[in-house]
């Protein structure tokens, strides 16, 4: 596979692990945040930690959308399903997030119409082609996602589209980062700046990071190659002193971002004055709502929400890994009560959420030595 | 006095994970079905059950179809019906006889579509070498079922010095892969036309016996267990077999084959290929000793050329399957849970 296969070269992945360890100074303990669930997912899933020294700890930051979405949004979303016409659609990732009363598939089991979809352009066809239906889409994510939901809506009205809606859940990565920095019990040394926010809003949002709290941070892409680079960039920095905001995805990010996508996300959205976090609480302009030119695409205003709020269960430990000062295993439920399979957080659900990523591809781990059977014939 | 059974199913329904060859299937069977269907074996359930008639030892099978859409790139429901049950038969060692097979349909499929279903299902059987020698007929009202499931059952006489059972495995033996894996599930994926990209890619549907013939012929004492990974795919299958003997799999990514174009798809979607589902693909586990000849008699046979050696067994980490990466890092993968992909076969 062309533009994969490179960044996942051996001989090269086994230099830039080498060029870390040469650069990790072994009298100190390095902490680097990745802030995007893809980072933590791709960790996991090419095995990068056992390629890293032991001082240098990974923690996984808040940049996965469902895990960050409180249940209430979620008892929200599903009680459009109540409506006898509505279609309830949303991404994969949402389908198993569970509610107070079961999650989307549970829903579905019982009889709501709910159906998966990969884009919120197809959620826009299924309206389309059913137009005594009402499709609702349960649009949720970063910068990531949020240009095509508003390229949907703005399909929509051109095309004078009567039975679609949004029910909004995309919040903006900026600051969620800037609350992890004022959390009093976070002390972290440098980032992994998130590759495809990035390519939506550029690397300039970041430079206060660099600037004014004085923490390097290198917005790298999802390969293994792309992530040990990453860190060699951010070990260079540490070294020299430097705190800087670097581009390691420069073949996908550009510096200034994606005009045309913000245009569009200015057209469509604004800023909430304040949205509620999972295990962050309530964060001052972190999400985005429809505008009001767009009030009767927006399900918020169309149906009526009941508002819920839901406190987590309180065994549960969400918001301490969310924030990273507690590791997925460290929480009491991880692994007993709560599994990819049970999930009680939604960081055991999406593919993208830390505890899921750890109970996947970490958990029980021993160590392995090089396999002893023969080599393949040539 | 009978023993009250212990029922362990505590789901309050029946959700698609529970068919989806996954975690939760396995909760059901053995959570509810084992513990009530009081003539089920203690022990790991294997893909057919082993019966003594007459002095001669047979493996029976049941399996059914429920696949959408009916027809896709390289097979159909009707040969899913037939290959599918030959398969389960022949990964437990044993050359199927015969078949009978049950129709559910749905009032107002038209005619021509069951012809043509029940022509794959006619060359299906002859390829395989088994005959059909019955069946049943159920009609539902219109919009209770869609269009036809079919399920087949099986009944087959054992290879010849091939004895399989998870209990079987050491430490030490090889892990078998007969081909590529994932066809099946992303050519699934792709005709139901809700992704707007296409790929060359075809079904794996096909009967594995002529395989599995060939490597009992050059190693039959060397084998010890054999599944062919559909649902859930290898990761499953293997997970299943570690839980069952308690020991370690140890995978190398970088010897499992796969196409190009199903890696590509997998990539995109964000999917593991080793939770794909396959139709004409076998897993075999084999002392060690006999591992080499075992090999070389699947890529000698025909459609077995990208047969490889993908793993070994371990005494650690027990009851675990460990996937070494290409630079030296390692996961464990899981069983697959949840159903990405409802109504593959």
């Amino acid at each position: 596979m062309r533009f994969v296969d490179e960044f996942r070269e051996p001989e090269l992945i086994a230099k830039a692990a080498q060029e870390i360890r040469r650069l990790a100074d072994s009298q100190r303990h390095y902490r680097l945040m990745e802030v995007c669930g893809g980072h933590t997912h791709a960790i996991y899933r090419f095995g990068l930690k056992d390629l890293l020294p032991p001082n240098i700890e990974l923690i996984h930051g808040p940049g996965c959308p469902v895990c960050v979405l409180p249940m209430g949004r979620i008892d929200d979303g599903l009680s459009m399903t109540e409506q006898p016409d509505v279609i309830f659609t949303a991404f994969g990732d949402m389908m198993r997030v569970p509610g107070t009363r079961g999650s989307p598939l549970e829903y579905k089991a019982r009889g709501a119409d709910i159906r998966l979809v990969y884009s919120p352009a197809d959620a826009l066809k299924l309206a389309q082609a059913n137009p005594d239906r009402h499709v609702m889409f349960f649009a949720i994510g970063f910068e990531t996602t949020a240009p095509s939901t508003a390229l949907t809506l703005m399909r929509a009205r051109a095309q004078g589209v009567r039975n679609f809606s949004v029910f909004c859940n995309h919040v903006t990565i900026i600051p969620a980062i800037r609350a992890i920095l004022d959390s009093p019990d976070m002390r972290l040394d440098a980032f992994i700046g998130p590759g495809h926010v990035s390519t939506v809003i550029g690397c300039r949002p970041y430079e206060w990071i660099a600037r004014h709290e004085g923490k390097p941070i290198v917005v790298s892409g999802f390969e293994p190659l792309d992530l040990l680079e990453s860190i060699v960039m951010l070990l260079r920095q540490l070294r020299e002193g430097r705190a800087e905001v670097e581009n390691q995805y420069k073949r996908v990010v550009p510096w200034e971002g994606n005009r045309a996508a913000l245009h569009a996300m200015a057209e469509v959205f604004q800023l909430r004055p304040y949205f509620e976090w999972r295990g962050m609480g309530f964060i001052s302009q972190s999400a985005l709502r429809l505008r009001d030119s767009y009030a009767e695409f927006d399900a918020e205003q169309r149906f009526r929400i009941p508002g819920i709020r839901v406190t987590d269960p309180k065994a549960a430990q969400c918001g301490e890994v969310l924030k990273g000062v507690l590791k997925p295993a460290q929480c009491k439920l991880f692994g007993n009560e709560c599994t990819p399979e049970r999930p009680v957080g939604a960081l055991m659900v999406s593919s993208e959420g830390s505890c899921a990523a750890y109970y996947n591809y970490e958990h029980r781990k021993a160590a392995l030595t090089a396999l002893t059977m023969p080599a393949p014939a040539p | 006095m009978q023993a009250v059974p212990k029922i362990r199913f505590r789901d309050t329904q029946i959700e698609m994970a529970h068919g989806a060859g996954g975690k939760a299937s396995r909760r059901l069977v053995e959570g509810l079905f084992v513990p009530l269907l009081g003539a089920l074996p203690a022990g790991p359930l294997g893909d057919a059950a082993y019966v003594r008639m007459n002095g001669t030892r047979l493996a029976i099978t049941t399996d059914s179809f429920v696949v959408k859409p009916l027809r896709f790139a390289g097979g159909s429901i009707g040969e899913l019906a037939v290959n599918g049950t030959v398969n389960d038969l022949a990964v437990s060692g044993a050359r199927a006889e015969t078949l009978v097979v049950t129709f559910i349909l749905e009032a107002g499929l038209p005619t021509d579509v069951l012809e043509q279903e029940v022509r794959a299902m006619a060359a299906a059987a002859c390829r395989a070498g088994v005959v059909i020698a019955g069946g049943d007929t159920k009609v539902v009202e219109h919009g209770k079922a869609d269009r036809m499931y079919i399920s087949s059952s099986g009944i087959g006489r054992l290879i010849d010095g091939v004895e399989v059972s998870a209990q079987s495995v050491r430490p030490g033996d090889r892990i078998l892969l007969s081909g590529p894996i994932g066809d099946h599930g992303i050519t699934i994926l792709l005709a139901r036309g809700e992704l707007d990209f296409e790929a060359e890619i075809c079904s794996d549907t096909r009967s594995v016996l002529p395989l599995v013939e060939a490597i009992a012929a050059a190693a039959a004492p060397g084998i010890r267990w054999m599944r062919d990974p559909t649902r859930g795919g290898v990761a499953t299958a293997l997970n299943e077999l570690a839980l069952d003997c308690g020991l370690g799999i140890c995978l190398a990514e970088e010897r499992i084959p796969i196409h190009e174009s199903v890696r590509g798809a997998c990539e995109l979607l964000g999917l593991e290929p080793m939770h794909i589902a396959n139709e004409g693909q076998f897993l075999a586990v084999v002392a060690p000793e006999f591992a080499n000849a075992a090999l070389a008699a699947l890529q000698a046979a025909p459609g077995g050329q990208a047969a490889a050696m993908i793993g070994e067994v371990r005494q650690q980490p027990a009851a675990t399957v460990l996937v070494s990466t290409l630079y030296g890092g390692t996961r464990v993968i899981d069983m697959l849970v949840g159903d990405p992909l409802p109504r593959i076969c």
